[in-house]
Protein backbone atom coordinates (compact mmCIF):
# COMPACT_ATOMS: atom_id res chain seq x y z
CA UNK A 1 0.00 0.00 0.00
CA UNK A 2 1.33 3.00 -1.30
CA UNK A 3 -0.99 5.40 0.17
CA UNK A 4 0.45 8.18 3.26
CA UNK A 5 -3.22 6.93 5.33
CA UNK A 6 -3.41 3.23 7.13
CA UNK A 7 -6.08 0.97 5.74
CA UNK A 8 -9.43 2.22 8.07
CA UNK A 9 -12.27 -0.27 6.51
CA UNK A 10 -14.53 1.35 8.62
CA UNK A 11 -14.48 4.31 6.68
CA UNK A 12 -16.05 3.87 3.23
CA UNK A 13 -15.74 6.67 0.76
CA UNK A 14 -19.00 8.13 0.00
CA UNK A 15 -21.09 6.41 2.56
CA UNK A 16 -21.58 8.83 5.13
CA UNK A 17 -23.11 10.97 2.41
CA UNK A 18 -25.13 8.26 0.90
CA UNK A 19 -26.83 7.43 4.72
CA UNK A 20 -27.06 11.24 5.45
CA UNK A 21 -29.27 11.17 1.84
CA UNK A 22 -31.15 8.45 3.28
CA UNK A 23 -32.25 9.93 6.86
CA UNK A 24 -33.02 12.95 4.48
CA UNK A 25 -35.43 10.65 3.13
CA UNK A 26 -37.13 9.50 6.01
CA UNK A 27 -37.33 12.54 7.95
CA UNK A 28 -37.91 15.32 5.42
CA UNK A 29 -41.38 14.57 4.56
CA UNK A 30 -42.52 14.52 8.33
CA UNK A 31 -40.68 18.01 8.70
CA UNK A 32 -42.83 19.49 5.80
CA UNK A 33 -45.69 18.31 7.21
CA UNK A 34 -44.84 19.95 10.17
CA UNK A 35 -44.18 23.43 8.81
CA UNK A 36 -47.14 23.03 6.40
CA UNK A 37 -49.07 22.37 10.00
CA UNK A 38 -47.86 26.13 10.92
CA UNK A 39 -49.01 27.70 7.59
CA UNK A 40 -51.69 30.51 7.65
CA UNK A 41 -52.66 30.07 4.62
CA UNK A 42 -55.85 27.84 4.04
CA UNK A 43 -54.06 27.11 0.35
CA UNK A 44 -51.74 24.23 1.81
CA UNK A 45 -48.64 24.94 -0.04
CA UNK A 46 -48.30 28.93 -0.12
CA UNK A 47 -46.75 29.95 2.61
CA UNK A 48 -48.52 33.17 4.58
CA UNK A 49 -46.80 33.71 7.56
CA UNK A 50 -46.43 31.31 10.63
CA UNK A 51 -49.54 30.94 13.36
CA UNK A 52 -51.20 28.19 15.62
CA UNK A 53 -54.47 28.71 14.21
CA UNK A 54 -54.57 25.44 12.85
CA UNK A 55 -53.67 23.92 15.88
CA UNK A 56 -56.74 26.02 17.77
CA UNK A 57 -58.81 24.83 15.02
CA UNK A 58 -58.36 21.20 15.91
CA UNK A 59 -59.07 21.83 19.93
CA UNK A 60 -62.11 23.25 19.61
CA UNK A 61 -63.52 20.86 17.27
CA UNK A 62 -65.71 18.07 19.02
CA UNK A 63 -65.66 15.20 16.70
CA UNK A 64 -61.92 15.55 16.61
CA UNK A 65 -61.89 15.65 20.37
CA UNK A 66 -64.13 13.06 20.84
CA UNK A 67 -61.97 10.44 19.37
CA UNK A 68 -59.07 11.65 20.30
CA UNK A 69 -60.70 10.62 24.14
CA UNK A 70 -61.98 7.37 22.52
CA UNK A 71 -58.40 6.68 21.48
CA UNK A 72 -56.91 7.33 24.94
CA UNK A 73 -59.24 5.20 26.57
CA UNK A 74 -58.91 2.09 24.36
CA UNK A 75 -54.69 2.51 24.86
CA UNK A 76 -54.81 2.96 28.51
CA UNK A 77 -57.22 -0.17 28.65
CA UNK A 78 -55.15 -2.00 26.03
CA UNK A 79 -51.86 -0.92 27.52
CA UNK A 80 -52.55 -2.16 31.33
CA UNK A 81 -53.77 -5.70 29.68
CA UNK A 82 -51.12 -6.35 27.42
CA UNK A 83 -48.39 -5.15 29.48
CA UNK A 84 -49.98 -7.59 32.36
CA UNK A 85 -49.85 -10.47 30.02
CA UNK A 86 -47.24 -9.62 28.92
CA UNK A 87 -44.96 -9.51 31.90
CA UNK A 88 -46.46 -13.06 32.84
CA UNK A 89 -45.91 -14.36 29.57
CA UNK A 90 -41.65 -13.40 29.79
CA UNK A 91 -41.18 -14.18 33.00
CA UNK A 92 -42.34 -17.78 32.01
CA UNK A 93 -40.61 -17.71 28.96
CA UNK A 94 -37.42 -16.77 30.43
CA UNK A 95 -37.45 -17.89 33.97
CA UNK A 96 -40.22 -20.75 33.44
CA UNK A 97 -39.39 -24.73 33.10
CA UNK A 98 -41.41 -24.77 29.66
CA UNK A 99 -41.00 -28.72 28.87
CA UNK A 100 -43.13 -28.63 25.81
CA UNK A 101 -44.15 -25.95 24.05
CA UNK A 102 -41.73 -23.59 24.01
CA UNK A 103 -41.44 -23.03 20.64
CA UNK A 104 -44.94 -22.97 19.84
CA UNK A 105 -45.93 -20.37 22.62
CA UNK A 106 -43.41 -18.38 21.04
CA UNK A 107 -44.80 -18.83 17.68
CA UNK A 108 -48.17 -17.84 19.36
CA UNK A 109 -47.06 -14.49 20.46
CA UNK A 110 -45.23 -13.52 17.77
CA UNK A 111 -48.52 -14.00 15.43
CA UNK A 112 -49.48 -10.37 15.59
CA UNK A 113 -46.20 -9.28 14.43
CA UNK A 114 -46.43 -11.70 11.06
CA UNK A 115 -49.83 -11.98 9.91
CA UNK A 116 -50.77 -8.77 8.05
CA UNK A 117 -52.49 -6.41 9.45
CA UNK A 118 -55.36 -6.55 6.92
CA UNK A 119 -55.96 -10.30 7.72
CA UNK A 120 -55.93 -9.29 11.88
CA UNK A 121 -58.27 -6.39 10.94
CA UNK A 122 -60.79 -8.09 8.45
CA UNK A 123 -60.63 -11.70 10.57
CA UNK A 124 -61.02 -9.77 14.24
CA UNK A 125 -64.37 -8.14 12.73
CA UNK A 126 -65.76 -11.60 11.19
CA UNK A 127 -65.17 -12.58 14.61
CA UNK A 128 -66.81 -10.35 16.49
CA UNK A 129 -70.12 -10.12 14.14
CA UNK A 130 -70.06 -14.27 13.97
CA UNK A 131 -70.08 -13.77 17.90
CA UNK A 132 -72.69 -11.27 17.52
CA UNK A 133 -70.41 -8.53 20.04
CA UNK A 134 -71.09 -5.18 18.82
CA UNK A 135 -69.83 -3.60 21.83
CA UNK A 136 -67.73 -0.94 19.99
CA UNK A 137 -65.17 0.57 22.91
CA UNK A 138 -64.76 -3.11 24.62
CA UNK A 139 -63.90 -5.08 21.02
CA UNK A 140 -61.60 -2.37 19.80
CA UNK A 141 -60.35 -2.64 23.74
CA UNK A 142 -59.69 -6.66 23.42
CA UNK A 143 -58.75 -5.91 19.74
CA UNK A 144 -55.38 -4.06 20.55
CA UNK A 145 -54.87 -5.81 23.45
CA UNK A 146 -54.04 -8.39 21.47
CA UNK A 147 -51.73 -6.73 18.70
CA UNK A 148 -49.97 -4.69 21.99
CA UNK A 149 -48.56 -8.21 23.73
CA UNK A 150 -45.76 -8.65 21.23
CA UNK A 151 -44.22 -5.01 21.35
CA UNK A 152 -45.02 -5.22 25.53
CA UNK A 153 -43.01 -8.62 25.74
CA UNK A 154 -40.07 -7.87 23.80
CA UNK A 155 -38.20 -5.12 26.00
CA UNK A 156 -39.21 -7.40 29.03
CA UNK A 157 -37.67 -10.15 27.95
CA UNK A 158 -34.64 -8.91 26.97
CA UNK A 159 -34.45 -7.29 30.00
CA UNK A 160 -35.23 -10.72 31.89
CA UNK A 161 -31.86 -12.11 29.65
CA UNK A 162 -29.82 -9.55 30.20
CA UNK A 163 -30.07 -9.38 33.70
CA UNK A 164 -29.35 -13.20 34.48
CA UNK A 165 -30.71 -14.93 37.25
CA UNK A 166 -27.40 -14.52 39.98
CA UNK A 167 -29.68 -12.09 42.64
CA UNK A 168 -33.12 -13.90 42.11
CA UNK A 169 -30.35 -17.45 42.88
CA UNK A 170 -29.23 -15.25 45.57
CA UNK A 171 -32.40 -14.21 47.05
CA UNK A 172 -33.43 -18.50 47.03
CA UNK A 173 -30.29 -19.07 48.75
CA UNK A 174 -31.57 -16.44 51.70
CA UNK A 175 -34.88 -19.08 52.04
CA UNK A 176 -37.49 -15.74 50.00
CA UNK A 177 -40.56 -17.39 49.03
CA UNK A 178 -41.48 -17.36 44.98
CA UNK A 179 -43.71 -14.38 45.59
CA UNK A 180 -41.26 -12.26 47.95
CA UNK A 181 -38.75 -12.94 45.52
CA UNK A 182 -40.58 -11.50 42.43
CA UNK A 183 -41.85 -8.30 44.65
CA UNK A 184 -38.58 -7.78 46.57
CA UNK A 185 -35.83 -8.94 43.93
CA UNK A 186 -37.15 -9.43 40.01
CA UNK A 187 -40.28 -6.93 39.97
CA UNK A 188 -37.84 -4.20 40.75
CA UNK A 189 -35.24 -4.65 38.35
CA UNK A 190 -37.57 -5.19 36.09
CA UNK A 191 -39.51 -2.01 36.41
CA UNK A 192 -37.86 0.48 33.85
CA UNK A 193 -38.30 -2.56 31.52
CA UNK A 194 -42.32 -3.15 32.16
CA UNK A 195 -42.28 0.77 31.90
CA UNK A 196 -40.66 0.85 28.40
CA UNK A 197 -43.11 -1.78 27.18
CA UNK A 198 -46.42 0.05 28.60
CA UNK A 199 -44.93 2.99 27.02
CA UNK A 200 -44.24 0.74 23.83
CA UNK A 201 -47.79 -0.66 23.78
CA UNK A 202 -49.21 3.01 24.32
CA UNK A 203 -48.45 4.03 21.34
CA UNK A 204 -48.89 1.23 18.98
CA UNK A 205 -52.64 1.43 20.35
CA UNK A 206 -52.50 4.92 19.78
CA UNK A 207 -51.39 4.63 16.51
CA UNK A 208 -53.16 1.83 15.09
CA UNK A 209 -55.58 2.69 12.04
CA UNK A 210 -56.38 -0.28 9.81
CA UNK A 211 -57.84 -2.48 12.80
CA UNK A 212 -59.12 0.32 14.45
CA UNK A 213 -61.28 1.28 11.25
CA UNK A 214 -62.05 -2.17 10.28
CA UNK A 215 -63.43 -3.10 13.82
CA UNK A 216 -64.81 0.43 15.08
CA UNK A 217 -67.92 1.11 14.63
CA UNK A 218 -70.10 4.65 14.32
CA UNK A 219 -69.78 5.47 18.62
CA UNK A 220 -66.45 4.63 18.43
CA UNK A 221 -64.47 6.21 16.18
CA UNK A 222 -60.68 6.60 17.25
CA UNK A 223 -58.47 9.66 16.22
CA UNK A 224 -56.36 7.79 13.51
CA UNK A 225 -59.23 7.00 12.04
CA UNK A 226 -60.97 10.14 12.13
CA UNK A 227 -58.45 11.80 10.48
CA UNK A 228 -58.16 9.26 7.92
CA UNK A 229 -62.00 10.24 7.01
CA UNK A 230 -60.37 14.12 7.10
CA UNK A 231 -57.45 12.82 4.51
CA UNK A 232 -60.19 11.54 2.00
CA UNK A 233 -61.86 14.94 1.44
CA UNK A 234 -58.72 16.26 0.71
CA UNK A 235 -55.64 17.85 1.89
CA UNK A 236 -56.61 20.72 4.70
CA UNK A 237 -54.69 22.53 7.29
CA UNK A 238 -56.34 20.94 9.98
CA UNK A 239 -55.41 17.40 8.63
CA UNK A 240 -51.63 18.49 9.29
CA UNK A 241 -52.34 20.05 12.56
CA UNK A 242 -53.94 17.17 14.31
CA UNK A 243 -51.41 14.97 12.10
CA UNK A 244 -48.57 16.94 13.65
CA UNK A 245 -49.79 16.43 17.10
CA UNK A 246 -50.20 12.72 17.02
CA UNK A 247 -46.66 12.62 15.55
CA UNK A 248 -45.30 14.87 18.49
CA UNK A 249 -46.90 12.51 20.78
CA UNK A 250 -44.99 9.15 19.38
CA UNK A 251 -41.80 10.56 19.41
CA UNK A 252 -42.06 11.86 22.98
CA UNK A 253 -43.55 8.84 24.01
CA UNK A 254 -41.15 6.89 22.16
CA UNK A 255 -37.69 8.96 23.56
CA UNK A 256 -39.48 8.57 27.31
CA UNK A 257 -39.34 4.95 26.78
CA UNK A 258 -35.99 4.66 25.62
CA UNK A 259 -34.80 6.53 28.42
CA UNK A 260 -36.97 5.01 31.23
CA UNK A 261 -36.00 1.47 29.60
CA UNK A 262 -32.29 2.67 29.55
CA UNK A 263 -32.56 3.87 33.63
CA UNK A 264 -31.59 0.69 36.04
CA UNK A 265 -29.06 -0.43 33.10
CA UNK A 266 -26.59 -1.94 35.40
CA UNK A 267 -28.49 -2.67 38.68
CA UNK B 1 -39.80 -21.95 39.06
CA UNK B 2 -41.99 -24.96 38.70
CA UNK B 3 -43.71 -26.13 35.84
CA UNK B 4 -47.45 -25.61 36.54
CA UNK B 5 -46.80 -22.18 37.62
CA UNK B 6 -44.83 -21.83 34.22
CA UNK B 7 -47.68 -22.76 32.46
CA UNK B 8 -50.17 -20.86 34.73
CA UNK B 9 -47.46 -17.65 33.81
CA UNK B 10 -48.17 -18.12 29.85
CA UNK B 11 -51.71 -18.97 29.87
CA UNK B 12 -53.02 -15.64 29.52
CA UNK B 13 -50.73 -14.46 26.50
CA UNK B 14 -51.83 -17.84 24.39
CA UNK B 15 -55.30 -17.60 25.37
CA UNK B 16 -55.83 -13.81 24.61
CA UNK B 17 -53.46 -14.42 21.07
CA UNK B 18 -55.11 -17.96 20.56
CA UNK B 19 -58.87 -16.70 20.97
CA UNK B 20 -58.80 -13.29 19.59
CA UNK B 21 -56.57 -13.81 16.72
CA UNK B 22 -55.96 -17.46 15.36
CA UNK B 23 -59.48 -18.68 16.24
CA UNK B 24 -60.32 -15.72 14.17
CA UNK B 25 -57.88 -16.69 11.26
CA UNK B 26 -60.14 -20.44 10.91
CA UNK B 27 -63.18 -18.83 11.49
CA UNK B 28 -62.02 -16.83 8.15
CA UNK B 29 -61.52 -19.76 6.13
CA UNK B 30 -64.74 -21.38 7.14
CA UNK B 31 -66.50 -18.07 5.99
CA UNK B 32 -64.58 -18.06 2.76
CA UNK B 33 -66.43 -21.50 2.06
CA UNK B 34 -69.68 -19.42 2.14
CA UNK B 35 -71.86 -17.47 0.06
CA UNK B 36 -72.15 -13.73 0.69
CA UNK B 37 -75.47 -11.95 2.82
CA UNK B 38 -75.74 -8.65 0.17
CA UNK B 39 -76.24 -7.48 3.58
CA UNK B 40 -73.04 -8.13 5.02
CA UNK B 41 -72.16 -11.47 6.36
CA UNK B 42 -72.45 -14.47 5.11
CA UNK B 43 -75.45 -17.49 4.54
CA UNK B 44 -75.42 -21.02 3.84
CA UNK B 45 -74.72 -22.96 1.41
CA UNK B 46 -71.52 -23.64 1.48
CA UNK B 47 -69.48 -22.95 -1.89
CA UNK B 48 -66.38 -22.77 -3.51
CA UNK B 49 -67.41 -19.49 -5.17
CA UNK B 50 -64.99 -17.47 -3.55
CA UNK B 51 -62.07 -19.15 -4.48
CA UNK B 52 -63.39 -19.34 -8.35
CA UNK B 53 -63.70 -15.61 -8.23
CA UNK B 54 -60.06 -15.38 -8.25
CA UNK B 55 -60.18 -16.26 -11.96
CA UNK B 56 -63.90 -16.67 -12.74
CA UNK B 57 -67.14 -14.20 -12.89
CA UNK B 58 -70.49 -15.73 -13.26
CA UNK B 59 -72.72 -14.06 -16.43
CA UNK B 60 -76.84 -13.79 -16.08
CA UNK B 61 -76.95 -17.03 -16.66
CA UNK B 62 -75.17 -18.27 -13.77
CA UNK B 63 -72.14 -20.04 -16.36
CA UNK B 64 -68.94 -18.99 -15.36
CA UNK B 65 -67.09 -16.40 -17.43
CA UNK B 66 -62.99 -16.24 -17.37
CA UNK B 67 -62.28 -12.99 -15.80
CA UNK B 68 -58.78 -12.16 -15.18
CA UNK B 69 -58.63 -8.98 -13.14
CA UNK B 70 -58.61 -10.39 -9.62
CA UNK B 71 -55.53 -12.14 -10.84
CA UNK B 72 -54.23 -9.57 -11.92
CA UNK B 73 -54.91 -7.49 -9.06
CA UNK B 74 -53.23 -10.56 -6.80
CA UNK B 75 -49.84 -10.70 -9.40
CA UNK B 76 -49.41 -6.78 -9.27
CA UNK B 77 -49.41 -6.76 -5.23
CA UNK B 78 -46.41 -9.46 -5.34
CA UNK B 79 -44.69 -7.95 -8.01
CA UNK B 80 -45.11 -4.66 -5.66
CA UNK B 81 -43.67 -6.49 -2.90
CA UNK B 82 -41.00 -8.37 -4.27
CA UNK B 83 -39.84 -4.83 -5.84
CA UNK B 84 -40.41 -3.31 -2.25
CA UNK B 85 -38.33 -5.94 -1.19
CA UNK B 86 -35.56 -5.59 -3.46
CA UNK B 87 -35.17 -1.40 -3.20
CA UNK B 88 -35.11 -1.82 0.71
CA UNK B 89 -32.14 -4.35 0.28
CA UNK B 90 -30.03 -1.73 -1.82
CA UNK B 91 -31.20 1.20 0.21
CA UNK B 92 -30.84 -0.58 3.70
CA UNK B 93 -27.92 -2.70 3.19
CA UNK B 94 -25.33 0.08 2.52
CA UNK B 95 -26.59 2.06 5.54
CA UNK B 96 -26.60 -0.75 8.07
CA UNK B 97 -23.33 -1.02 7.28
CA UNK B 98 -21.85 2.13 8.07
CA UNK B 99 -23.79 2.53 11.09
CA UNK B 100 -21.92 -0.73 12.18
CA UNK B 101 -18.33 1.32 11.63
CA UNK B 102 -19.15 4.19 13.59
CA UNK B 103 -18.76 4.16 17.41
CA UNK B 104 -20.93 2.79 19.94
CA UNK B 105 -22.15 5.93 21.09
CA UNK B 106 -22.56 7.21 17.39
CA UNK B 107 -24.66 3.28 17.04
CA UNK B 108 -27.08 4.07 19.20
CA UNK B 109 -28.55 7.48 18.17
CA UNK B 110 -28.26 6.44 14.93
CA UNK B 111 -30.30 2.99 15.62
CA UNK B 112 -32.84 5.38 17.86
CA UNK B 113 -33.04 7.51 13.79
CA UNK B 114 -33.50 4.09 12.25
CA UNK B 115 -36.06 3.07 14.73
CA UNK B 116 -38.43 6.24 15.22
CA UNK B 117 -40.32 5.86 12.04
CA UNK B 118 -41.29 2.75 13.08
CA UNK B 119 -43.00 4.11 16.00
CA UNK B 120 -44.70 6.87 14.17
CA UNK B 121 -47.87 6.27 12.62
CA UNK B 122 -48.22 4.56 9.20
CA UNK B 123 -51.18 6.82 8.25
CA UNK B 124 -49.68 10.01 8.79
CA UNK B 125 -46.26 8.95 7.13
CA UNK B 126 -47.89 8.28 3.94
CA UNK B 127 -50.16 11.26 3.81
CA UNK B 128 -46.62 13.17 4.10
CA UNK B 129 -46.20 12.01 0.33
CA UNK B 130 -49.34 13.44 -0.57
CA UNK B 131 -48.25 16.80 0.30
CA UNK B 132 -45.04 16.40 -1.63
CA UNK B 133 -46.50 14.51 -4.68
CA UNK B 134 -49.81 16.21 -5.41
CA UNK B 135 -50.78 19.01 -8.49
CA UNK B 136 -50.13 21.39 -6.19
CA UNK B 137 -47.27 20.00 -3.82
CA UNK B 138 -44.14 20.56 -2.88
CA UNK B 139 -41.98 19.06 -5.93
CA UNK B 140 -44.76 20.13 -8.41
CA UNK B 141 -44.53 23.35 -6.82
CA UNK B 142 -40.92 23.37 -7.18
CA UNK B 143 -40.32 22.05 -10.76
CA UNK B 144 -43.22 24.98 -11.96
CA UNK B 145 -41.08 27.86 -9.68
CA UNK B 146 -37.49 26.57 -11.30
CA UNK B 147 -39.35 26.87 -15.20
CA UNK B 148 -38.43 23.22 -15.71
CA UNK B 149 -42.15 22.66 -16.01
CA UNK B 150 -45.25 24.50 -16.72
CA UNK B 151 -48.07 22.51 -16.20
CA UNK B 152 -47.93 19.73 -13.11
CA UNK B 153 -46.08 16.19 -13.49
CA UNK B 154 -48.87 13.31 -12.54
CA UNK B 155 -46.29 12.29 -9.65
CA UNK B 156 -49.18 11.10 -7.78
CA UNK B 157 -51.91 8.02 -8.11
CA UNK B 158 -49.35 5.05 -9.93
CA UNK B 159 -47.63 2.45 -9.52
CA UNK B 160 -44.71 4.72 -8.44
CA UNK B 161 -46.11 6.49 -6.03
CA UNK B 162 -47.37 3.33 -4.32
CA UNK B 163 -43.77 1.55 -4.61
CA UNK B 164 -42.42 4.92 -2.80
CA UNK B 165 -44.77 4.64 0.17
CA UNK B 166 -44.07 1.45 0.35
CA UNK B 167 -40.09 1.36 0.52
CA UNK B 168 -40.72 4.55 2.60
CA UNK B 169 -42.90 2.72 5.34
CA UNK B 170 -40.81 -0.40 5.40
CA UNK B 171 -36.98 0.32 4.90
CA UNK B 172 -36.62 0.30 8.72
CA UNK B 173 -37.38 -3.10 8.70
CA UNK B 174 -34.28 -4.44 6.55
CA UNK B 175 -31.92 -1.85 7.83
CA UNK B 176 -32.14 -3.33 11.37
CA UNK B 177 -32.34 -7.17 11.19
CA UNK B 178 -29.01 -6.70 8.72
CA UNK B 179 -27.50 -4.33 11.36
CA UNK B 180 -27.88 -7.12 13.87
CA UNK B 181 -26.15 -9.70 12.31
CA UNK B 182 -23.59 -6.92 10.99
CA UNK B 183 -22.85 -6.07 13.99
CA UNK B 184 -21.07 -9.42 15.13
CA UNK B 185 -18.68 -8.91 12.64
CA UNK B 186 -14.70 -9.71 13.39
CA UNK B 187 -12.70 -6.71 12.69
CA UNK B 188 -9.69 -8.97 12.20
CA UNK B 189 -10.97 -10.57 9.38
CA UNK B 190 -11.52 -7.43 7.22
CA UNK B 191 -8.39 -6.68 8.31
CA UNK B 192 -6.39 -10.07 6.93
CA UNK B 193 -8.33 -9.85 3.91
CA UNK B 194 -6.59 -6.51 3.30
CA UNK B 195 -3.60 -7.93 4.14
CA UNK B 196 -3.74 -10.21 1.81
CA UNK B 197 -4.75 -7.54 -0.94
CA UNK B 198 -8.42 -8.23 -0.85
CA UNK B 199 -10.31 -4.99 -2.66
CA UNK B 200 -12.94 -3.62 -1.02
CA UNK B 201 -15.27 -5.08 -3.32
CA UNK B 202 -13.99 -8.07 -2.67
CA UNK B 203 -13.80 -8.04 1.28
CA UNK B 204 -17.42 -6.85 0.73
CA UNK B 205 -18.54 -10.04 -1.60
CA UNK B 206 -16.26 -12.89 0.92
CA UNK B 207 -17.04 -11.10 4.19
CA UNK B 208 -19.39 -8.70 4.26
CA UNK B 209 -22.38 -9.95 2.36
CA UNK B 210 -21.60 -13.67 3.72
CA UNK B 211 -22.31 -12.24 6.97
CA UNK B 212 -25.38 -9.87 5.87
CA UNK B 213 -27.45 -12.49 4.45
CA UNK B 214 -28.89 -14.27 7.68
CA UNK B 215 -29.78 -10.71 8.54
CA UNK B 216 -30.85 -9.86 4.70
CA UNK B 217 -33.40 -12.46 4.63
CA UNK B 218 -34.89 -11.53 7.73
CA UNK B 219 -35.35 -8.19 6.26
CA UNK B 220 -36.59 -9.62 3.07
CA UNK B 221 -39.39 -11.23 5.09
CA UNK B 222 -39.90 -8.55 7.48
CA UNK B 223 -40.64 -6.53 4.74
CA UNK B 224 -42.43 -8.43 2.02
CA UNK B 225 -44.85 -9.86 4.31
CA UNK B 226 -46.71 -6.23 5.74
CA UNK B 227 -45.87 -4.72 2.01
CA UNK B 228 -47.84 -7.89 0.19
CA UNK B 229 -50.99 -6.93 2.50
CA UNK B 230 -50.31 -3.65 2.46
CA UNK B 231 -53.74 -0.80 2.68
CA UNK B 232 -52.24 2.72 2.83
CA UNK B 233 -50.17 2.93 0.64
CA UNK B 234 -52.39 1.89 -2.17
CA UNK B 235 -55.37 3.20 -0.78
CA UNK B 236 -53.67 6.97 -0.48
CA UNK B 237 -51.01 7.59 -2.70
CA UNK B 238 -52.71 5.01 -5.48
CA UNK B 239 -56.21 7.02 -5.05
CA UNK B 240 -58.33 3.56 -4.53
CA UNK B 241 -58.21 2.78 -7.81
CA UNK B 242 -55.04 1.26 -8.27
CA UNK B 243 -55.89 -1.93 -6.17
CA UNK B 244 -53.61 -4.19 -4.29
CA UNK B 245 -54.78 -7.28 -2.29
CA UNK B 246 -54.94 -5.22 0.97
CA UNK B 247 -57.21 -2.61 -0.58
CA UNK B 248 -59.27 -5.42 -2.59
CA UNK B 249 -59.88 -7.02 0.90
CA UNK B 250 -60.45 -4.06 2.53
CA UNK B 251 -63.55 -2.90 0.28
CA UNK B 252 -64.89 -6.45 0.13
CA UNK B 253 -66.02 -5.80 4.27
CA UNK B 254 -67.33 -2.04 3.20
CA UNK B 255 -68.63 -0.79 -0.19
CA UNK B 256 -68.77 -4.53 -1.83
CA UNK B 257 -70.20 -6.48 0.67
CA UNK B 258 -68.36 -9.58 -0.49
CA UNK B 259 -67.15 -11.15 2.93
CA UNK B 260 -66.47 -14.79 1.42
CA UNK B 261 -64.29 -13.35 -1.34
CA UNK B 262 -62.65 -11.20 1.01
CA UNK B 263 -62.00 -14.09 3.86
CA UNK B 264 -61.15 -15.73 0.52
CA UNK B 265 -58.22 -13.71 -0.44
CA UNK B 266 -56.85 -12.80 3.45
CA UNK B 267 -56.99 -16.67 3.95
CA UNK B 268 -54.45 -16.89 0.67
CA UNK B 269 -52.40 -13.59 1.95
CA UNK B 270 -52.10 -15.48 5.65
CA UNK B 271 -51.36 -18.79 3.78
CA UNK B 272 -48.13 -16.76 1.54
CA UNK B 273 -47.41 -14.65 4.60
CA UNK B 274 -46.78 -17.99 7.31
CA UNK B 275 -45.10 -19.77 3.83
CA UNK B 276 -42.65 -16.93 3.99
CA UNK B 277 -41.68 -17.37 6.95
CA UNK B 278 -41.46 -20.99 7.66
CA UNK B 279 -39.17 -21.19 4.35
CA UNK B 280 -37.46 -18.47 6.18
CA UNK B 281 -37.00 -19.82 9.69
CA UNK B 282 -35.85 -23.13 8.20
CA UNK B 283 -33.51 -21.65 6.32
CA UNK B 284 -31.65 -19.43 8.99
CA UNK B 285 -31.69 -22.85 11.11
CA UNK B 286 -29.68 -24.56 8.16
CA UNK B 287 -27.32 -21.75 7.80
CA UNK B 288 -26.92 -21.85 11.53
CA UNK B 289 -25.93 -25.42 11.36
Amino acid sequence: MTGAKPFDWRHTPGLSAYTALIFVFFYAPLLILVIYAFNSSRLVTVWAGFSFKWFVAVANNNSIRDAAFNSVIIAIVATIASTAIATAGALALERGRLRFGRSAATALIAMPLVVPEIVVAITTLIFFSGLGMHHGLINLMIAHTVFCIPFALLPIQARLRDMGGTLEEAGRDLYADEWRLFRRVTLPLLLPAISAGAIMAFVVSLDDFLISMMVSSAGSTTLPVYIYGMMRLGVTPEVNAISTILLAVSIVFVAAALLVGRRNRFA
Amino acid sequence: MGPNRTYLLIAPAMLVIGIFMVLPLFLAVAYSFMTANPYGGVTAPATFDAYLQFLYQRDFDDGLVFSPSYALIILRSIYLAIATTAICLVLGLPVAWYIVCQTPERRRILLFAVTLPFWINTLIRTYCWILILRDEGLANGALRHAGIISDPLPLLYNDGSILLGLVYTFLPFMVLPIYSTLERIDPRLIEAAHDLYASRAAVFRRIVWPLARPGALAGATLVFAPALGSFLAPDLLGGGKKLLIGSLIQMQFTSSRNWPFGAALSTVVTVVVLTVFVIRSRKAQEERR
